[in-house]
């Protein structure tokens, strides 16, 4: 057989069948259900008189549009403040409840982010297919499972077929070479690669992340990297199983039972791509000259290093790309020329998708760990993840860290990423921000987000400007208690 | 879709790249559980400002594009977040077909599975289509599906492609369900082999339940040990 791609290979094991109008019918392993795109697909079925094709397929949570503070978490559903929002997330408790589908509800220790929490259940595995009513589903993709973000007409295709209807994308292979230097993480790689290729440059592809400065990541940096690809237009993003991989699985309530465990683990070891596949656009870049990144503008590929400027119109290549610019700072607020380090913070953001997993809480720890966040900043919230990755980063002390350095400590959810609830931006503030998107009143209306690191978000909140976090003086790590 | 396969009405110019779906449709328009009420939120932040007043400037609140049936975008129109609210919301505000150089992935199936007619045309040429609407008296294009033409009242033709799919599902407004449906026994046959040969993917929320005792502990606790073989750089 001729060399495959790990995408190809994914394509091909759950192939069920090719229609002669181009596209063809994949069968779904998992879905992930939340509060926001899945009530009209619920409502779908009733209306129609279907049946989910199988239960057990599905993992619900609610994480969109869930209060993060603790007194409206104290009463559980009921304890919304907000109508519209506590009818949606009952909803969901109620479809799950109809329908038996496994659900996570809103003060379960295992309600989270569906992104964070599929992942740490182990209810995404390598060799799966996963989709999600949520663009960031190419996160599981770090896994080597293929994953779609899907709308809400697939997400009732999918509970009543198991399968979605595809057309088969081209192979690109983003490789990062080298060594990243100190203070640089999978979030930098990450925008860097979406400021190199643009926030188009994937459609149509998926995207496979190699090369050794992916190889070195934790599953949480491939994570991030992976969540990301839909930025760079990419529904799917991939890395290729590894030990690392495999590790981070083992003793997950969703991972394979003892006696599966060998034969999973020796399949799953094929699920890389084969020496001499063919990709149809290779990208490199060499790990050791990424700087820490700062977005500018209001696209994910307004980016560049913290020693960077914002860019002026006038050099744009382009009049669609000069206008682009021209709109992006008079939303920002900002000047051609103007250095990166002199946008000064009215709020912080640690959290989201992209940035809410343990590791990111301890890197931001790190930095925030004996300081204080700098007085001209309004707020500095971090919000975990899932309720795991609370209970873990308490455990380990992280959220004294935070507390005592001025930062909120608050429930899991999405939170100010999207600012569905309560957690968000006044217009022209500007905020630091881990999440992934920087678009116009994504955080708020006249919100002006700069995505970063969550190293550079914390150390931004501490300076209240930007700051070069590698020239930032690191106290060390606070350990992590061992098992 | 009309019967006719014809879609002719006003066509308003929104000349900008990326426009993604969250100002399509921003998030507190997301909070509902059925699919009603969105032609209020369509690019709400660009039709109101911070104290809900109406631009006037902003081409949908001006009069000469009441009633648009079409709206001319730039590229990747339709970008970021999956929700399939940014389509339902274009319908709802009385939009048929959006033409444009290029669309979000997601963005694009989901106005297919709604039957939003995506006209993908050369970047220059929509820029023609934009300047003779913003330009001209008669701002009224014309998309014929079914040869797949969008002209303009001057009798320019633009001729655009379409995947097989996409012109069936609009012109014949195929339950996909249903059709999937069809290839039952195919699926199922699929799934017997599947699990025969990648057992782990059949998940059993009986068999995890059972193992649930101390589950959450447990992946906290590997997560301890990911984090202590983790190099420190």
């Amino acid at each position: 057989m001729a060399a495959q791609t790990l995408y190809d290979k994914l394509w091909d094991s759950h192939l069920v069948s090719s229609r002669d109008d181009g596209t063809s019918l994949l069968y779904i392993d998992r879905q992930l259900l939340h509060e926001v795109t899945s009530p009209q697909a619920f409502e779908g079925l009733r209306l129609s008189g279907r049946k989910p094709w199988r239960l057990d397929a599905n993992l619900a949570t609610a994480d969109h549009n869930v209060p993060t503070t603790l007194i409206e978490r104290r009463a559980g559903v009921a304890g919304i403040q907000d109508d519209v929002s506590r009818i949606q997330v009952q909803t969901l408790d109620d479809n799950c409840d109809d329908f038996g589908i496994e659900l996570y509800s809103i003060n379960d220790l295992r309600q989270g982010i569906v992104h964070v929490v599929g992942p740490e259940q182990g209810a995404t595995l390598p060799g799966m297919t996963v989709v999600c009513g949520d663009s960031h589903t190419s996160t599981h993709g770090a896994f080597a499972a293929l994953s779609h973000g899907i709308g809400t007409s697939e997400v009732e295709h999918v509970l009543a077929t198991q399968c979605l209807l595809q057309r088969k994308m081209k192979n690109m292979q983003v490789r990062v070479e080298g060594e990243l230097g100190r203070g640089v993480t999978a979030k930098d790689i990450v925008l860097a690669v979406i400021g190199e290729i643009g926030t188009a440059g994937g459609t149509g592809y998926a995207i496979e992340f190699a090369g050794s400065a992916i190889r070195a990541l934790s599953m949480e940096g491939r994570m991030t990297i992976c969540n990301m690809a839909i930025e760079a237009g990419a529904r799917v993003g991939l890395v290729a199983v590894d030990q690392t991989t495999i590790d981070y699985i083992g003793g997950r309530p969703f991972a394979p039972s003892a006696e599966q465990w060998e034969a999973a683990v020796a399949y799953w070891r094929g699920l890389v791509s084969d020496p001499g596949a063919h990709f149809d656009k290779v990208v490199e870049l060499d790990a050791s000259t990424i700087e820490p990144q700062v977005t500018w503008g209001t696209s994910p590929e307004m980016v560049v290093g913290i020693s960077g400027q914002v860019p002026d119109p006038a050099d744009a290549e382009s009049d669609t790309r000069r206008r682009g610019i021209e709109r992006a700072l008079e939303y920002m607020g900002l000047s051609a020329g103007q250095a990166i380090t002199d946008i000064r913070l009215d709020r912080v953001f640690i959290g989201s998708c992209t940035n809410s997993r343990i590791e990111d809480l301890r890197e931001a720890a790190r930095v925030a760990k004996g300081r204080r966040v700098a007085s001209t900043v309004k707020q500095a919230m971090v919000v975990p993840g899932s309720g795991l990755v609370k209970k873990q980063a308490e455990k380990e002390g992280l959220d004294k860290v935070f507390i005592e350095a001025g930062f909120e400590w608050r429930e899991p959810g999405c939170s100010m990423c999207l600012a569905m609830n309560a957690d968000k931006l006044g217009a022209g503030e500007h905020c630091a921000s881990t999440s992934n998107r920087n678009f116009e009143g994504r955080q708020g209306y006249g919100g002006r987000t700069h995505l970063v690191s969550p190293a550079m978000a914390a150390a931004a909140a501490i300076a209240g400007h930007f700051v070069d976090v590698r020239e930032f003086d690191h106290t060390p790590a606070p350990q992590a208690l061992s098992a | 879709m009309s019967e006719t396969h014809r879609i002719a009405g006003v066509a308003a110019p929104l000349p900008i790249g990326n426009l993604d779906t969250d100002q399509i449709m921003p998030k507190q328009f997301l909070l509902g559980i059925d699919k009603s009420g969105l032609a209020d939120g369509l690019l709400h932040d660009l039709r109101f400002d911070a104290e809900g007043r109406l631009r006037p400037d902003f081409v949908l609140n001006r009069p000469e594009y009441r009633g648009a049936r079409i709206l001319l975008g730039g590229a990747n129109f339709g970008c970021g977040s999956s929700r399939e609210h940014a389509v339902w919301g274009l319908q709802q505000a009385g939009f048929d077909a959006v033409v444009a150089p290029s669309y979000g992935e997601i963005f694009y199936f989901n106005a297919m599975n709604n039957r939003l007619l995506l006209v993908t045309l050369p970047p220059e040429q929509v820029q023609v289509l934009m300047d003779s609407v913003a330009h001209g008296q008669d701002k009224r294009l014309t998309i014929e599906l079914g040869e797949q033409i969008v002209s303009t009242p001057q009798g320019d033709e633009y001729p655009f492609d379409l995947q097989p799919r996409q012109k069936r599902m609009l012109i014949d407004g195929l339950d996909m369900i249903a059709m999937t449906l069809r290839d039952a026994a195919a699926i199922d046959r699929f799934e017997a082999e599947h699990w025969q040969v990648r057992p782990w993917c059949r998940v059993d929320i009986a068999r995890t339940r059972a193992r649930k005792r101390g589950a959450g502990l447990n992946s906290v606790r590997s997560q301890g040990q990911a984090l202590s073989s983790e190099k420190e750089r």
